[in-house]
């Protein structure tokens, strides 16, 4: 056959097409897991963390977490009277070894906020990075294509909840995947299994069966930033107006 | 942990923009304000600045080779950096940049300079010898038609090329501010006045940088400087800085008036951690003295030397101020949290790949690229072999 100017140009565009399949972001399959059957998030019950530092550590374990950067982390905050716009906030090593005794009698309330990346549905990292190592899988978690990331940062100006930093050996962005290769093995992730009081639970948010729905259905649940508009699949309970 | 005031997420720690990300748009921006220049005379008619027009292109040039090295010095993986023209994605602004860098690089300003200086090639390349006569013969792409005919269609074909350039510098620096402007996630960046403040700043500060250069240059050669020349670029410069003032104030009122949830936090980082950079640096220094300076020049009579030294003076300032300003939007949008209740501070390094050594080298850079584009074509009309360009 005769390779024509007119073949080339048609090629070209096709190759390019492949070319992205191959190198675009796949996640890790696993088998008897299909990935449109599941919409994952998590739910955080505020009134259930005692500021342990097991999530965060379970985490570092668990991801390899450099020192000094966070995957999740836990933040100590303190409100007094009706000062909502100003509470003091402290998250020592990011509550991996739990945090100073509060005094006996405290002025104002003391309470826990885990963090983690909310795994956006309009997630504003992945709207940004230019080559698409950011992306959103079908089952709704952000992850990154460490292989493909040129580690420009951008994505890490774009998260509003401060959940990326560049990994400081690999030189590109990391965050957490919510745990993405255990969870599509019917697992949990590694912050949930290790809480103590049940604080943190994965959600599947399209399992009719998960009890994620009858919690949200009953109770008071924000998710942080909503004048973000990202689509945080991060649902807090019992979060007091402080907490930013 | 030190350097943190308040608190701050703990990944905000660090900043993961550094000096590097402030050079890039200072650079593109130099580029963009010089091309603009060029255009006044190509475009606008503005007969009075033409012998800048030359070294405004090439100074345009110069930087533009140098625009993307900050980039790619500051990228974790340089080496992938080619993704972005491969598989560029398509909502990110970031994407853009590979895609506009080419265009005005090939398409806008190499065209125009090739087209501009076609015949002096063409001649250079007969008159020369040795590696000299082998480069103009490269740089004529084989064309040494130099008829009257064809060098009208350069002409229409160069006022075309700038004409398409002139929106290709907005689009180029103007995107540069979208990236910022755009990330609703930074309250100090997130502005739709960004892209249009970027522009117009980056056209003064590219104005001055060829105003100074023409300056030096002519200085160097022991010319005579062309004062309604720089008088007629000194204008420009003021009327241009004054919008771009204008505007920098309408966003700060506008953000000061509207209060937000973030205004506490900024209006504590520019009273202390920006304050000299912002207040005293980029404001009453770089801009509020230089438009009273410019001002009282074109209002009052002044002999030919003092005009010329407050130019200098001026266009100094002007390009401290607009480096502060990208210094205040880069560095400031990264000194404080996204949880507004704390801030950090910016530690630079020396002589990482990050470091000030590189950035150093890389504002260097550019000159040292331009003494060649000068050497090899240069925009002085007696040095140019045709007589009719000589006058």
């Amino acid at each position: 056959m005769n390779i024509t100017r007119r073949h080339v140009l048609l090629l070209l565009p096709a190759a390019a097409v492949a070319w992205k399949s191959v190198l675009a972001g796949t996640p890790e399959s696993a088998p008897n897991y299909t990935m449109t059957d599941h919409w994952w998030g998590m739910l955080i019950d505020v009134s259930k963390c005692i500021g342990c530092g097991n999530c965060v550590r379970a985490c570092q374990a668990e991801n390899d977490v450099p020192d000094g950067f966070f995957r999740t982390w836990v933040e100590e905050y303190h409100r007094t009277d009706w000062h909502l716009d100003r509470p003091q906030v402290i998250s020592p090593d990011g509550g991996k070894e739990g945090f100073p005794p509060v005094s006996e009698d405290p002025d104002g309330i003391y309470f826990f906020v885990p963090k983690l990346c909310n795994h956006c549905a309009d997630s504003p990292c992945t709207q940004v990075c230019p080559v698409g190592a950011t992306f959103i899988t079908p089952d709704g978690v952000v992850l990154i294509d460490q292989k493909y990331c040129m580690g420009c940062g951008y994505c890490v100006q774009a998260c509003p909840y401060g959940c990326r930093y560049i990994h400081p050996t690999k030189h590109v962005a990391d965050k957490c995947t919510l745990c993405y290769h255990r969870i599509t093995k019917g697992l949990t992730t590694a912050c949930c299994e290790a809480c103590p009081t049940g604080a943190r639970q994965l959600a599947d948010l399209k399992n009719p069966k998960d009890p994620i729905h009858e919690f949200l259905r009953t109770h008071t649940v924000h998710i942080l930033k909503p004048d973000m508009a990202t689509g945080a699949k991060v649902f807090y309970n019992d979060l007091d107006g402080s907490v930013r | 942990m030190t350097g943190v005031e308040g608190y701050m997420y703990p990944n905000e720690i660090r900043l993961y923009w550094s000096i590097l990300i402030v050079l890039y748009p200072y650079i593109t921006g130099l580029v963009a304000g010089a091309f603009i220049l060029a255009s006044l005379e190509r475009i606008f008619r503005v007969e009075a600045v033409k012998p800048t027009y030359r070294l405004a292109m090439l100074t345009a040039l110069a930087f533009l080779i140098v625009a993307p090295l900050p980039l790619l010095f500051h990228l974790g993986h340089p080496e992938r950096c080619y993704e972005m023209y491969f598989t560029p994605h398509d909502t990110s602004a970031m994407a853009m940049f590979g895609y506009i860098y080419l265009w005005y690089l090939m398409a806008v300003l190499l065209f125009e300079i090739w087209l501009d200086y076609r015949r002096e090639i063409v001649l250079w390349s007969q008159q020369t010898t040795g590696i000299k006569r082998l480069i103009y013969r490269i740089l004529t792409l084989g064309s040494s038609n130099i008829s009257e005919g064809s060098l009208r269609v350069d002409e229409k074909a160069g006022w075309i090329v700038t004409l398409v350039g002139i929106p290709s510098a907005v689009l180029l620096h103007g995107y540069v501010g979208f990236i910022f402007g755009s990330l609703k996630a930074n309250p100090w960046w997130s502005s739709p006045l960004m892209p249009v403040v970027f522009i117009f700043s980056a056209m003064v500060s590219g104005i001055a940088a060829v105003m100074l250069l023409y300056m030096a240059l002519t200085k160097m050669r022991g010319q005579k400087i062309d004062m309604l020349c720089l008088d007629t670029v000194a204008k420009y410069m003021f009327y241009i800085f004054v919008i771009d003032f204008t505007l920098e104030m309408l966003d700060l009122v506008h953000r000061i008036y509207l209060a937000d949830e973030s205004f506490r936090t900024l209006d504590f980082l520019v009273h202390t951690k920006l304050y000299f950079s912002q207040i005293v640096l980029q404001i009453w220094l770089g801009t509020v003295l230089p438009l009273v300076l410019l001002f009282l020049v074109q209002i009052v009579k002044m002999p030919e030397i003092a005009r010329k030294r407050i130019y200098a003076f001026c266009g100094a300032l002007i390009l401290i101020s607009v480096f502060a300003m990208r210094w205040n939007v880069v560095i400031g949008g990264q000194l404080f949290s996204k949880s507004f209740l704390g801030y950090t501070t910016y530690k630079m390094a020396l002589a990482t790949h990050e470091g000030l050594l590189v950035a150093i080298g890389l504002i260097l850079l550019p000159l040292f690229f331009l003494w060649v584009l000068l050497k090899l074509l240069p925009p002085w009309p007696e040095k140019s072999a045709h007589p009719a360009l000589a006058d």
